[in-house]
């Protein structure tokens, strides 16, 4: 990945930035530049909640390029309190212990190492959600 | 719409698909291109569309059209690469259909070509991802394998489907390719060594997986008014659709409705004034056992959530309901991804030309294939008709 798009991408990669439609309400992750429900062009960015429920997921043992080390790690289909839903690794945990239904939080992580450049990509995961950080977010955000 | 022509399928053919390690893509492209002008005795030539995923990733190389036109010696002729992911081959014949219908073009080559095994595994399963949203879904490590597993789980949870019923697709699959000589896997499995096969992206293991192999396959196009200058058995293209659906899985409402199959089958349908109980012969996209599940209910051949167990009780099979995928599908005929869709149109022509050896359907009538780029993201349906003697 070249340096220059890591730059472009990281508020919405790191962040979890996605778009709000002010049309219609809905919200997209990634964001885009117009609504695909009401095509409303007037979108604003919009913070994700870092809280979720995992819908389905899977073990990978057979990985991508760049991510042989993790093997096998637990890809979860996320839906957040938000109703956007996100695919992501499942850190933290044995692969073996995920569920349909565990809730998840997000968590900052290294992601992989550009073998070329040196460029290390950096970006979400989620992980089994804890006991003292569900009282902290109790509060209204 | 102004009047379109009517198109003919008056050639075709493919090598085996596998691990050609002597071949180019261009001598893979150039073997199965020369087979299908040479059935269809030489025509000349004005068009060429060329179905392929990936080459400027595995082989650093583009501009395909050209590079192949030349290849079977049509330089001077139009030609282009199509790309749309596993549905390139698909999609590529619905750019040739475009061309002869249209009027635009009288005889056309539509191939599809992907070279495979130039790269590693690790690479090849990185490219393959490019068929989703690369950064945003890809950073989290999923294969696309591991996509196709999330829906896997999401179909047995909704619908109480076992993986044995799932799996039976890549039996029936394993059980035609046995007497199809350009098959990648011509041994017979059984849904026990399915379920006893390595995990890949749990729950899909080993055996519910298409391969990675090499191929390619080639048909060729003319006005239907014209094909029995060059063919005495030549069938027709009475349908030819494609549609999209959003291209991020985890962005859709219903993860289990493959809506591109649902819109390209629905306008082909309406066209060709058919319904799926016409249907002699089928040919659907199972790059994993899950999608060619999900494909025969988008499809119309089984309702919603009942695939999986149409498969396991012989509706699939030679003398099932719908005999479907005949030459042993995308398990065991083998997946050079942007080929696939080429591969099917080839294999109906046969099965409706009589020539589809110990495998052929008694009075196959109307074959339809269907090709599928991403998680359905897109999908091009075609059906196919023989033409009366």
């Amino acid at each position: 990945m070249s340096a220059v798009r890591y730059w472009r991408e990281t508020k919405f990669r790191g962040r979890l930035v996605g778009v709000k439609c002010r049309g219609c309400g809905k919200v997209f992750y990634p964001p885009r530049k117009v609504c695909r429900i009401c095509r409303s062009k007037n979108l604003s960015e919009e913070k994700l909640p870092e809280r979720g429920k995992i819908i389905s997921f899977t073990v990978i043992r057979t990985s991508p390029k760049g991510f042989e080390r993790f093997e096998p790690y637990a890809v979860g289909l996320i839906r957040l309190e938000n109703g956007v839903q996100i695919i992501s690794q499942i850190a933290d945990c044995n692969p073996s212990e995920v569920k349909v239904g565990m809730d998840v939080e997000a968590t900052f992580r290294r992601i992989k190492e550009d073998e070329q450049t040196g460029l290390i990509e950096y970006g979400y995961k989620f992980r089994p959600l804890r006991l003292e950080s569900s009282k902290i977010s109790a509060e209204p955000v | 719409m102004w009047a379109l022509r009517r198109v003919a399928i008056v050639g075709a053919g493919c090598i085996r698909v596998g691990e050609h390690w002597s071949k180019s893509l261009g001598d893979l492209f150039s073997e199965a291109a020369l087979a299908s002008i040479e059935n269809a005795h030489g025509p000349s030539i004005d068009a060429v569309f060329v179905g392929n995923m990936f080459s400027g990733f595995a082989i650093h190389q583009e501009h395909l059209g050209s590079l192949l036109a030349d290849a079977v010696a049509l330089s001077g002729c139009s030609a282009a690469k199509v790309e749309a992911a596993c549905a390139s081959g698909g999609v590529a014949m619905h750019h040739g259909f475009m061309a002869v219908a249209s009027g635009m073009a009288d005889f056309v080559l539509v191939g599809g070509a992907e070279k495979m095994t130039d790269t590693s595994v690790p690479e090849t399963l990185h490219a393959l991802m490019m068929a989703e949203n690369r950064e945003y879904t890809a950073s989290s490590g999923i294969t696309f394998t591991g996509l196709n597993a999330l829906v896997a789980r999401l179909y047995m949870e909704k619908f109480g489907a076992t993986h044995e019923e799932i799996a039976s697709f890549a039996v029936n699959g394993h059980r035609n390719a046995v007497n199809n000589e350009f098959a990648q896997f011509r041994s017979a499995i059984t849904v026990e060594q399915v379920m006893k096969s390595a995990l890949v992206a749990d729950p899909l293991r080993v055996l519910d997986c298409c391969g990675i192999g090499d191929g390619a396959a080639a048909v060729v196009l003319c006005p239907l008014d014209r094909a029995r200058e060059v063919c005495d058995t030549p069938v027709e293209v009475v349908a030819s659709s494609v549609a999209t659906n959003v291209l991020s899985l985890c962005e859709r409402d219903d993860l289990l409705s493959f809506d591109a199959t649902r819109r390209a089958s629905g306008r082909s349908f309406h066209a060709a004034n058919l319904s799926p109980k016409d249907v002699d012969v089928l040919e659907v996209h199972d790059a994993f056992t899950i999608v060619g599940v999900l494909s025969l209910e988008a499809l119309g051949f089984a309702a919603e959530g009942e695939g999986a167990r149409f498969a396991a009780s012989g509706g699939i099979a030679l003398d099932g309901a719908i005999p479907t995928n005949t030459f042993g599908g995308l398990k065991a005929r083998g997946h050079p991804v942007g080929a696939t869709g080429v591969y099917q149109i080839v294999e109906l022509f046969w099965q409706l030309t009589g020539r589809a050896g110990k495998n052929q359907v008694d009075g196959a009538w109307i074959g339809l294939a269907q090709n599928v780029g991403g998680v359905d993201s897109t999908s091009a349906v075609h059906i196919l008709r023989r033409v009366d003697s």
